[in-house]
């Protein structure tokens, strides 16, 4: 019984959040690694390209809720995703158009373009914060529970609970069919083919007829898409701050580089690999062994690896060590 | 003088903006903003020495910054006695630890050739100092924040002159840039921005959350200053004697006694903030000056051919026998020094620590658009760019309110558009910031003063 209730406990404080924070992570680590393979250069502007999203995710919600159109038990921020995702995927065509496309044609050293996108990014910082705002904002409605932690009591008749959110539910359903479809997209579609090709050897794939025009756009529409659904996904089940999305811009890098940056797939695990490596080391493990070791051998400190203040400096530490002894990441980068 | 006309004419526009804001708002903000625009100067300084002079991406100005932040706060606040009796031990202790594992790693490292059984001692040594350090240091650390936690609760600085601080920045900077540079100076350039952009954030939490050793975020204020208080100065009859002297106009219009007194005391309290911010500003510039003349020495040296040499052709430059490496970590270990320095000028100025306010937006990527609007291999430039950027960044509310009212006058005062507008005025400076900068890249990619190289 004693160590049931320890997995529930795992489950519940460890497995279950860092489940929905690694797919918010995969979600942004996917589409640096994309810009970073196809378009070639350190994007810098993602976490912003991620709160813009939300924001008007946000907006349409809120239209909706004044419209009074809902989805039941599912938040109203599902519906007005595709909305928020439109308005998202112009924004990036314009700024490609308008900022992006001279360094290309240019050809640019990659550094230029990363320079530029940090130009990009204080511009759609200040757009964020000038139309919606610098303060914390939760838009969730619907129903907030899927199992609480006293109706599972009941159930199993367990000392510990299991809480699950709807929000970390919709969370891992939204990225397993985005992801799928994603993968599908990239490997069995012509268009996804010719975008792995123009990654694998630009001028080869020049020279077998692929337009670079079209490329460049898909990879910027799916980054549009990508940014939104994660921003959307993690304000939905946090709450939206833009200075929150413009820090997550560094673990989502750091989950880019440790799954081998350039490669979509990596990236895609390389969220998990952060997120639960965060978790892991900063959680506090007395309860656990408290269940599982006799009485006489309790622990008496926390047990915990390192405080919950360094949760960010973990992620950072793994991307270090990564750099250090694999700098191409784990699933080796530049494959897409 | 014809070739340096760019310069100085550059030079005169901004110190003119910068007497304006004086006549049109007021001495002591102009003098604040001239203060920060030299401590920005000198942060430019130093990551214009890493991309210009070598091409070294490096966005872990902030963690410089804090480190440099942290040495005035160690440097100059007294040591709290009753912290290092119950904690001071074990601490140093934990320092000799810390040595000796790197003393040993790198034993190991020399004088074992690489396998299996040589990784797993290393891991071996470090989970178990690991272990050690935490043992050793979680009870020091405990008993030291317990001292006076409301006012102390911290190992304390050493009580010197926070003057000497600006020194012991630079070192601490440096070493931090040496370990940094050992680790990830071989990465691609910006693989390199990344790695010492998330560095940084680790450094500033380390700060942030490691009482002990600087208050962490319950911050450390009162540090000494360099330069005269200001309440000391209204006391003092020569300041008293030289404001009247400076103010005999407008006081002598002043016919009645007691009114003129009162005049004179508001005058003189007015005249000592001015007065501070005026010793800050020249003790700045020496720094700006000292700098530069050093820095341009370097440029045109020998040295500096070389270091062009290498930015413009790594390869090329290696095989004439430049050790690139050694050159990248040495002028890489001198920038982010530099950047130290400007970090303890600017605790210094604010006579305060706070390590919340540490932020990648403020202390990274500003400067770096400094850099690159000023103009990046180019030291004027770079100054230039310092100026230029504070300037416009401590003026963007007024002209982005000025700009709000004149194209929204067509609606009422109450509107809420307009309302919502004159409230977001603080973030139409990013905006400002990321214009510019685009700007700048696409028509003048050198900046404003581009890099101008001598042929001999």
């Amino acid at each position: 019984m004693d160590s049931l209730n320890a997995i529930v406990l795992l489950l519940n404080y460890l497995f279950v959040p860092a489940l929905s924070y690694g797919s918010q992570l995969a979600l942004g680590a996917i589409f640096v690694s994309l810009i970073y393979g196809i378009l070639r250069f350190a994007y810098f502007t993602a976490g912003d390209l991620m709160s813009f999203g939300t924001m008007f995710t946000i907006l349409f919600t809120w239209y909706f809720q004044y419209l009074g159109i809902s989805l039941g038990f599912l938040p109203t921020a599902l519906l007005a995703m595709p909305f928020g995702i439109i308005i998202t995927i112009l924004y990036v065509l314009v700024k490609d158009k308008l900022v992006f496309s001279y360094y290309r044609t240019q050809k640019s050293p990659p550094v230029m373009l990363a320079m530029v996108s940090i130009g990009t990014m204080f511009v759609t910082q200040a757009i964020v914060r000038i139309v919606i705002g610098p303060f914390d904002r939760r838009f969730f409605d619907g129903e907030k529970f899927i199992l609480k932690a006293n109706e599972f009591k009941e159930m199993t008749g367990l000392n510990e609970g299991l809480t699950i959110k709807s929000t970390q539910v919709i969370t891992l359903l939204v990225t397993i069919i985005v992801v799928s479809i994603l993968f599908w997209f990239l490997n069995k579609t012509k268009t996804g083919k010719s975008m792995r090709a123009y990654s694998d050897n630009e001028d080869l794939a020049l020279l077998s007829g692929i337009d670079p025009k079209k490329v460049v756009m898909i990879t910027w529409v799916i980054a549009a898409i990508l940014a939104t659904i994660g921003g959307a996904l993690y304000g939905l089940d946090k709450s939206f701050k833009p200075f929150t999305y413009f820090n997550n811009m560094l673990p989502i890098f750091a989950a880019a580089i440790v799954g081998g940056i350039g490669n979509p797939f990596g990236a895609f695990l390389g969220g998990y690999v952060i997120a639960f490596s965060e978790i892991l080391l900063t959680y506090a493990y007395k309860k656990f062994f408290v269940y599982l070791l006799p009485a006489s051998l309790e622990p008496d400190g926390l047990l915990q690896l390192l405080s919950t203040d360094y949760k960010f400096a973990v992620s950072f530490s793994i991307l270090v060590i990564v750099l250090l002894f694999r700098p191409s990441g784990i699933f080796k980068g530049k494959v897409l | 003088m014809r070739k340096n006309l760019d310069i100085i004419s550059a030079y005169s526009i901004m110190l003119g903006l910068i007497i304006l804001v004086g006549f049109l708002q007021s001495w002591s903000m102009a003098l604040s903003i001239l203060c920060l625009c030299l401590i920005s100067a000198v942060m430019t300084m130093g990551a214009n020495i890493q991309w210009g002079y070598a091409g070294l991406i490096n966005f872990g100005i902030m963690g410089y910054t804090a480190l440099g932040g942290l040495a005035a706060v160690l440097v100059s606040v007294p040591p709290v006695r009753e912290a290092w009796q119950v904690g001071g031990f074990n601490m140093i202790l934990c320092a000799f630890l810390i040595a000796f594992m790197v003393f040993s790693i790198r034993f190991i490292m020399k004088n074992y050739n690489q396998s299996k059984k040589r990784s797993y001692g290393i891991a071996a040594i470090i989970i178990v100092g690991l272990i050690l350090l935490r043992l050793i240091s979680a009870p020091a650390i405990e008993s030291i924040e317990s001292v006076s936690p409301a006012t102390t609760g911290f190992l304390g600085g050493m009580g010197l002159p926070i003057l000497f601080s600006w020194i012991v920045g630079a070192f601490f900077a440096g070493a931090l840039a040496y370990i940094i540079g050992k680790i990830a100076l071989g990465l691609r350039a910006d693989y390199l921005a990344i790695a010492t952009l998330l560095i940084s954030e680790i450094v500033i939490a380390v700060i942030k959350h490691e009482d002990w050793l600087a208050r962490g975020v319950k911050n450390v204020i009162g540090l000494k200053r360099p330069v005269p208080y200001e309440v000391d100065l209204q006391s003092k009859e020569w300041f008293i004697n030289l404001v009247e002297k400076f103010n005999q106009g407008t006081l002598n219009l002043i016919t009645n006694t007691l009114e003129r007194q009162e005049a004179l005391k508001q005058l003189v309290i007015e005249s000592s903030t001015v007065f501070v911010k005026l010793c800050f500003a020249g003790l700045f510039t020496v720094v700006v000056i000292i700098l530069l003349i050093v820095t341009q020495k370097a440029l045109y040296s020998p040295w500096g051919r070389m270091m062009r040499a290498i930015r413009d052709n790594e390869e090329a430059a290696n095989a004439m026998g430049k050790n690139v490496v050694k050159q990248h970590l040495l002028i890489f270990v001198l920038g982010s020094a530099i950047v130290g320095i400007a970090g303890a000028m600017m605790v210094t100025y604010d006579g305060l620590f706070t390590p919340g306010s540490y932020r990648p937006m403020r202390y990274t990527f500003l400067i770096w658009v400094m850099v690159i609007v000023g103009g990046s291999g180019n030291n004027f430039g770079a100054i230039l760019g310092g100026f230029a950027v504070w300037f416009l960044w401590v003026e963007a509310a007024p002209i982005a309110l000025f700009l709000i009212n004149f194209f929204t006058s067509s609606l009422e005062e109450t509107n809420a558009f307009r309302v919502h507008l004159v409230n977001s005025i603080p973030y139409f400076r990013f905006l400002m910031m990321g214009i510019g900068l685009l700007l700048i890249m696409r028509y003048r990619p050198k900046g404003i003063l581009p890099e101008k190289i001598k042929h001999i």
